[in-house]
This record gives C-alpha cells, sequence and structure tokens, in this order.
C-alpha cells in the first residue's frame, strides 16, 4: 500500500457517496439495533428499491442520543430524525418535507449536540463500521502510512507525550510516559494490548466506539506497536459485546487485506498482527495483570506490581496495555498535530472525554466533551436535565471504583484531579445521574455488593473485607444496624483500601466512603430512626406499614 | 523432529466437538487457548460439563484442575444446562436505580426460580448480568437473545407466561 494507493481508495469511496442525491444512515449500534434498526434499515431499502428514489440507504455507527432511537441522519439536509420505525420509511424516503417528516425531526441546534467536543467520535454515526474505505475515505490509516514511512518511533512517542494524553481507562496514567518505558524494555517480543474488558456497570463507551469506529482503535493499536517495537497486539473485549467483537474481527481482517496487519507492513520492516480475545465476564480482568493471566487462559487474578507489565507482563515480555479509548484517540492525535490535542481540555488534564450518561436524566446517551466542563453543564445543558420534575441528587463516575457527587459541587470542571478530589475517579466514563428517588446507602450497598462477588479472591482484605462491609451495609439499609456498625464500616473502609492487592479492592470502599462524606445524615435515619427517605429501603417500608 | 503429541479422540459422535477441536487447531492446540476453547464449548453444547472439561484439558495438556478453575471463575461460563428459554435481567447501575430489583423480583415469581435457577421442568433459565451496556433502554432485559429496553414488571410477567408450555 503506497499513499497514492490509499488516495485511490478514498477517492473511490467519496466518489461512491456522490452517485446519488440523497442519503439515509441508519444507526446500527447496540443501542438503536434493540430498538429494530436493522428492520428499519431493510424497510427504507426496500423502499428506495420500490420507488426507484435517488437515494442510499446507509448503516453506520452510533450517533450518540440513544434514548431517543432508532435514529436516522438525512443528507445532504443535514436532518436528524428520531424515533424512526419501519412504518416511517416511505414517508422519509419520498416526501422528506412531509409532515411526518417534520414530526421526526431532532433539531441539531440543541445543546446535546452544539456542547460537544468530537475527537474519539468523529466518525462515529457517519462510516458504515464494516467497510474500511469509508474510514480511508475520512483521510484516516494516511497518519499510520506517513509515520511508518518518515517518523522514528521515538518522534512518535515524543508527539504522544507533547499531546499531553493520560490513559482513559480511569486512572490518567501519562500515555506517552508510559510507551517510552516498554520501548525502552529490552526483550525478545513485545506486546501490545488493547483493554476493552468494560466491566464497570452503566458504561458503554468502549462498546459504541469498538462498534461504530473499530478501525481507528486498530489504527492506534498499530501505531502503537511500532512506536514501541512490538510484533503482536491483542484485543481482549467481553464476551457480553458479540456486536463489537464481530466488527473488531472483520476490521482485523479488512486491514490485513489491505496490508495494515501482517508482515512488512506497507513495504517497510515493520511486521504486526492482532488476535482479538474474549472475556469471561469477570470485572477483576479489567486489571492489567489479571487481564494479562486472563489472556494466557489462566484464571484473570492480579499479581503484585511491581514489575509492571511495561517491564514484564504478557509471556513475562514487555507489554503496553492501554484502553480503547487512549488508542482511539492516537490517529487523530499524530494527523492533526500535538499541540491541537493539547489546546483542548484543562491545565493538566488534556484532549476529551466519552461519557455514558445515563440513569435520571432526560438525554440518555453518548457524549464526548473537552476535559474541564462542568458537571453541571454536562448534566443539566447536554442531559437536558433531570425529568419527571424531580431533584438531582448526586452524580455517580467511575462505577464501582468511583463515588457520588452531590449538588454543590456540580459547578467543578470535569477533569482527573478534581474528580479525585471530590473524593470519586474519572474512571472510564459511566457518569449515572441520580434524582432524590435513590437512596445513597442502598447505592453503595449495590456497589459493595458488586465488588463482593466480582473480588477474585487471592488477597484477604478484598475477599473478607469486601462481604464484610457488605454486611454491614445489609444491616444499615434493613434497620437492625447500630452507630458502633457503622464506626466498623468506616474503619474497614480504611483497611481494605490501603491493604488490597489490586485497584479493585484498593477503590471497592470509594462509593461508601464518598457516600459517607456527603450523605452521611442518610446513614444516620437508616440507624437512629429506621427510616429511608427514599423508600428505597426495608426499614422504610416497615415504617410505612406501621404507620 | 519433535515427538509427535497423542491427541485424544473427540467423545463422541457429536459433530459439534469437530467445531470444538477446530479452534484449538486455530491456536495450534496451545495452552493459551482454554478460555477461547471453552467459549466454543459453551456456543455449541449451550454449557460445559465434566467430559468436556476433560477433553479440552486433555487437548491442550493443561490440568484438569486448571480447566475447572477457570470454567468457575469465570461468570460466562455455565456448568449446568440451560433452559429452553431464558431471561436475563441487567443489573447494571442505570438498571438498578431504574428499578431492576423490582423485575427480578417480578421474575422470580412469575417463574418460581431464584436467579441463576431453570425451572424442574427445564422450560425457562433466569438470570443476572453485571451489565449489558443497554442503559439507554434501562432498565433492559433479554428475552432469548432478545434485548427489550424500558420494561415494566407487568410487561415483563405478561411475556414470561407466555413462555409456559401448554
Amino acid at each position: 500500500m503506497t499513499i497514492e494507493e490509499l488516495e485511490q481508495i478514498a477517492e473511490d469511496a467519496r466518489a461512491k457517496r456522490q452517485e446519488t442525491a440523497r442519503e439515509l444512515k441508519v444507526c446500527m449500534a447496540a443501542g438503536c439495533l434493540s430498538l429494530h434498526s436493522d428492520t428499519l434499515k431493510t424497510a427504507l431499502d426496500e423502499e428506495v428499491k420500490r420507488s426507484g428514489a435517488n437515494c442510499r440507504v446507509r448503516g453506520v455507527g452510533c450517533m450518540g442520543l440513544c434514548s431517543l432511537g432508532p435514529l436516522v441522519q438525512a443528507d445532504p439536509e443535514d436532518a436528524l430524525y428520531h424515533n424512526v420505525t419501519s412504518e416511517h420509511a416511505a414517508e422519509l424516503v419520498a416526501h422528506p418535507e412531509g409532515a411526518v417528516a417534520k414530526e421526526l425531526v431532532c433539531s441539531r441546534e440543541q445543546a446535546f449536540f452544539q456542547r460537544q467536543t468530537n475527537v474519539v467520535l468523529e466518525n462515529s454515526g457517519k462510516i458504515d463500521p464494516e467497510k474500511i474505505e469509508e474510514y480511508i475515505a475520512e483521510d484516516e490509516y494516511a497518519a499510520l502510512l506517513h509515520l511508518l514511512t518518515e517518523k522514528s518511533p521515538n518522534e512518535i512517542i515524543q508527539d504522544v507525550s507533547k499531546s499531553g494524553l493520560r490513559g482513559r481507562g480511569g486512572a490518567g496514567y501519562p500515555t506517552g510516559l508510559k510507551w517510552g518505558t516498554v520501548a525502552k524494555t529490552v526483550g525478545a517480543t513485545k506486546y501490545v494490548i488493547c483493554n476493552a474488558d468494560e466491566g464497570d456497570p452503566g458504561a458503554f463507551m468502549d462498546r459504541s466506539v469498538l462498534e461504530s469506529d473499530p478501525h481507528r482503535v486498530l489504527e492506534g493499536m498499530i501505531i502503537a506497536g511500532y512506536a514501541v517495537g512490538a510484533s503482536r497486539g491483542y484485543i481482549y473485549v467481553r464476551a457480553e459485546y458479540p456486536l463489537a467483537v464481530k466488527r473488531f474481527s472483520l476490521a482485523i481482517r479488512e486491514a490485513r487485506k489491505q496490508g495494515f496487519l501482517g508482515n512488512q507492513i506497507c513495504n517497510t520492516k515493520f511486521s504486526f498482527d492482532v488476535e482479538v480475545r474474549i472475556g469471561g465476564g469477570a470485572f477483576v480482568c479489567g486489571e492489567e495483570t489479571a487481564l494479562i493471566a486472563s489472556i494466557e487462559g489462566r484464571r484473570g487474578m492480579p499479581r503484585p506490581r511491581p514489575p509492571y507489565p511495561a517491564q514484564s507482563g504478557l509471556w513475562d515480555m514487555p507489554t503496553l496495555i492501554n484502553n480503547v479509548e487512549t488508542f482511539a484517540c492516537i490517529p487523530t492525535i499524530l494527523r492533526r498535530r500535538a499541540d491541537w490535542f493539547a489546546a483542548i481540555g484543562t491545565k493538566k488534564s488534556k484532549g476529551t472525554k466519552v461519557f455514558a450518561l445515563t440513569g435520571k436524566v432526560l438525554n440518555v446517551g453518548l457524549i464526548e466533551v473537552p476535559m474541564g466542563m462542568t458537571l453541571r453543564q454536562i448534566i443539566f445543558e447536554i442531559g437536558g436535565g433531570i425529568p419527571e420534575g424531580r431533584r438531582f441528587k448526586a452524580v455517580q463516575t467511575g462505577g464501582p471504583s468511583g463515588g457520588c457527587i452531590p449538588e454543590q459541587f456540580l459547578d467543578q470542571p470535569v477533569d482527573y484531579e478534581s474528580l479525585r478530589e471530590l473524593g470519586s475517579i474519572m474512571g472510564s466514563g459511566g457518569m449515572i445521574v441520580m434524582d432524590d428517588s435513590a437512596c445513597m446507602v442502598n447505592v453503595a450497598r449495590y456497589f459493595m455488593e458488586f465488588c463482593m462477588s466480582e473480588s477474585c479472591g487471592k488477597c484477604i482484605p478484598c475477599r473478607s473485607g469486601t462481604a464484610q462491609m457488605y454486611e454491614l451495609l445489609s444491616r444499615i439499609t434493613d434497620g437492625t444496624a447500630t452507630l458502633q456498625d457503622l464506626e466498623l464500616l468506616e474503619e474497614l473502609c480504611d483497611m481494605v483500601s490501603s491493604t488490597s492487592l489490586c485497584g479493585l479492592g484498593q477503590s471497592a470502599p470509594n462509593p461508601v466512603v464518598s457516600t459517607l462524606r456527603y450523605f452521611r445524615e442518610e446513614y444516620i435515619e437508616h440507624i437512629e430512626q429506621k427510616f429511608c427517605r427514599a423508600g428505597v429501603c426495608e426499614c422504610g417500608k416497615q415504617r410505612e406499614v406501621l404507620a | 523432529m519433535p515427538p509427535t503429541v497423542k491427541r485424544p479422540p473427540l467423545p463422541n459422535e457429536d459433530k459439534r466437538w469437530k467445531i470444538v477441536n477446530g479452534t484449538m487447531r486455530k491456536h495450534g492446540f496451545s495452552r493459551d487457548a482454554l478460555i477461547e476453547t471453552l467459549h466454543t464449548v459453551q456456543e455449541s453444547f449451550g454449557y460445559l460439563d465434566k467430559p468436556a472439561l476433560k477433553f479440552v484439558a486433555d487437548s491442550l495438556r493443561v490440568p484438569l484442575s486448571q480447566a475447572f478453575g477457570v470454567a468457575t471463575f469465570y461468570h460466562f461460563f455455565t456448568m449446568k444446562p440451560p433452559g429452553a428459554h431464558t431471561c436475563l435481567i441487567c443489573m447494571g447501575t442505570a438498571c438498578y436505580i431504574k428499578g431492576a430489583g423490582l423485575l427480578l423480583n417480578e421474575a422470580e415469581t412469575a417463574l418460581g426460580v431464584k436467579a441463576g435457577e431453570t425451572t424442574p421442568d427445564r422450560n425457562a433459565s433466569l438470570i443476572t448480568a453485571r451489565c449489558i451496556g443497554s442503559c439507554s433502554l434501562a432498565p433492559a432485559v433479554v428475552l432469548d437473545g432478545e434485548t427489550v429496553g424500558n420494561v415494566e414488571t407487568s410487561g415483563l410477567r405478561k411475556k414470561l407466561e407466555g413462555w409456559q408450555p401448554s
């Protein structure tokens, strides 16, 4: 593959788009598919065939506003239609100006679209994820080709460092630094692993990216392989995401066919290939050493670090592990230059972050915002606020490792440091909004149950500590706890977080600690008055019966 | 010349074993293919049982204890044959705060079994998931492989009652 050949493919793909006067893009990502967007696409296809309209129907990736799916985007008029069903097919094809179409139009002017900045999601909802030429038509893979022929691995690592990109899996370790360590470590073989084991409940960013733009992640992995000197890559995807597995596997096959993977990529000395590994539904496998154990075919149990995987990882070889979103940032950073990326975001957190905005919020979906946007802007402007006239209570970020942030901190900017200060973490990007119908003690108990059953059982603080904390929280929610139990709970939080082996145990108390910090009065109410103000817990129900 | 490794014969005539063997061959019968192979077994047979674990362990030359350890460690693998129908309730955070717990109670009453169990007549299995990633449809359930969103207890009950063998 040469630059000229690549440009030819892009030209052809763009010309194909011009062949028809109109184009209807149907979202074929998991959210809309569950609402039968596949039958909708067939209906549109048939309608076009039947009427002979000068129109093309394409399946594309996620358009973001998942709660209003299935979504259809019509071009060139740039109209977005929501809640489309097969019955609307004839109208959308024949009468884009008609009354039915007008009713379905969803304004592009609303804050949900206007306040976003798309880097990782720039092709999402625009291209067909199952066709490599559509990705190439957006000038992608060009970065890879230029880098392989014109830049040294060292220069690429410097660029990544300069961009200020930090790990999007949640911990925020500087990506350039990690790449540099792997590059410097000597090893017979080096590996690149993409962590797509998105186990946080309430998060679906990685899934959407893999389903909507798989080549972007693959290109990021290939560039990383070149930069650190690796020859093999693995992507570890959850078994719960069959569509993501299917689309990524297809992307690998197509990239191989075009010569972006395999021996001597694009006639250079660099050889690299990628294999998909399917997870087994264990949350702990998101931890890097557990993930490595799982790829090696063993139980996913973490081991102490150091040595870090960068020094001794998969089969004891230097291994680079990054999250899906981190890899997805790479092609754009290198194509549009590091300083462009570094200009977005805050002083210490650069670029954008994808969030899965869910829970009790009007616009549920996938969003990408510059770092530093406030929680209020995200929830009340992009998210459209709380439905059914209820009151905002807290927002949960970081899943079972994160915490709940109350109303008084809504004006805090979202970046790695400020979220940590608030007792939560950035996490991989799940953002669950809760209204006053949620009981914070119950939420803490929910996450503790999660950590308890997901604990791998290797180290005692996590194995027994989470079980004891869960018991204590259960006592509080069913109204049989005393204030001493609360004291014990706090002591355990401290002990488990400071003595557990891996991130799962170390962060397991976070939901409890953060709710205790901001909603202590709810704990006290449960204990002293046997009262749950949200009416969720058993103790609250008993009281209702008595009254 | 490396000594030729003797592999165990297929457990029986069932053609699905050839698919399982195919996965192992694709990975060159390497030991790290254990999880991948178990996925294929479960996809083909619906669950993992002892003969299957023994066959895979022997073929890949891993101790049976390791195969058993892996099969029981990962939630995705099941050692019990599933019922004719499956009802999966997502217990992810978004679903949970939108009432997945109530749905689970409803399903447990409707089917008369607890989460993780199958009805005695093997007609229906009730399982829960950590998060199926369909948070925009919360609360979501998966009925016989089809994801259904914004589920209400009454609607779920009706669906489950429709599964009763007449």
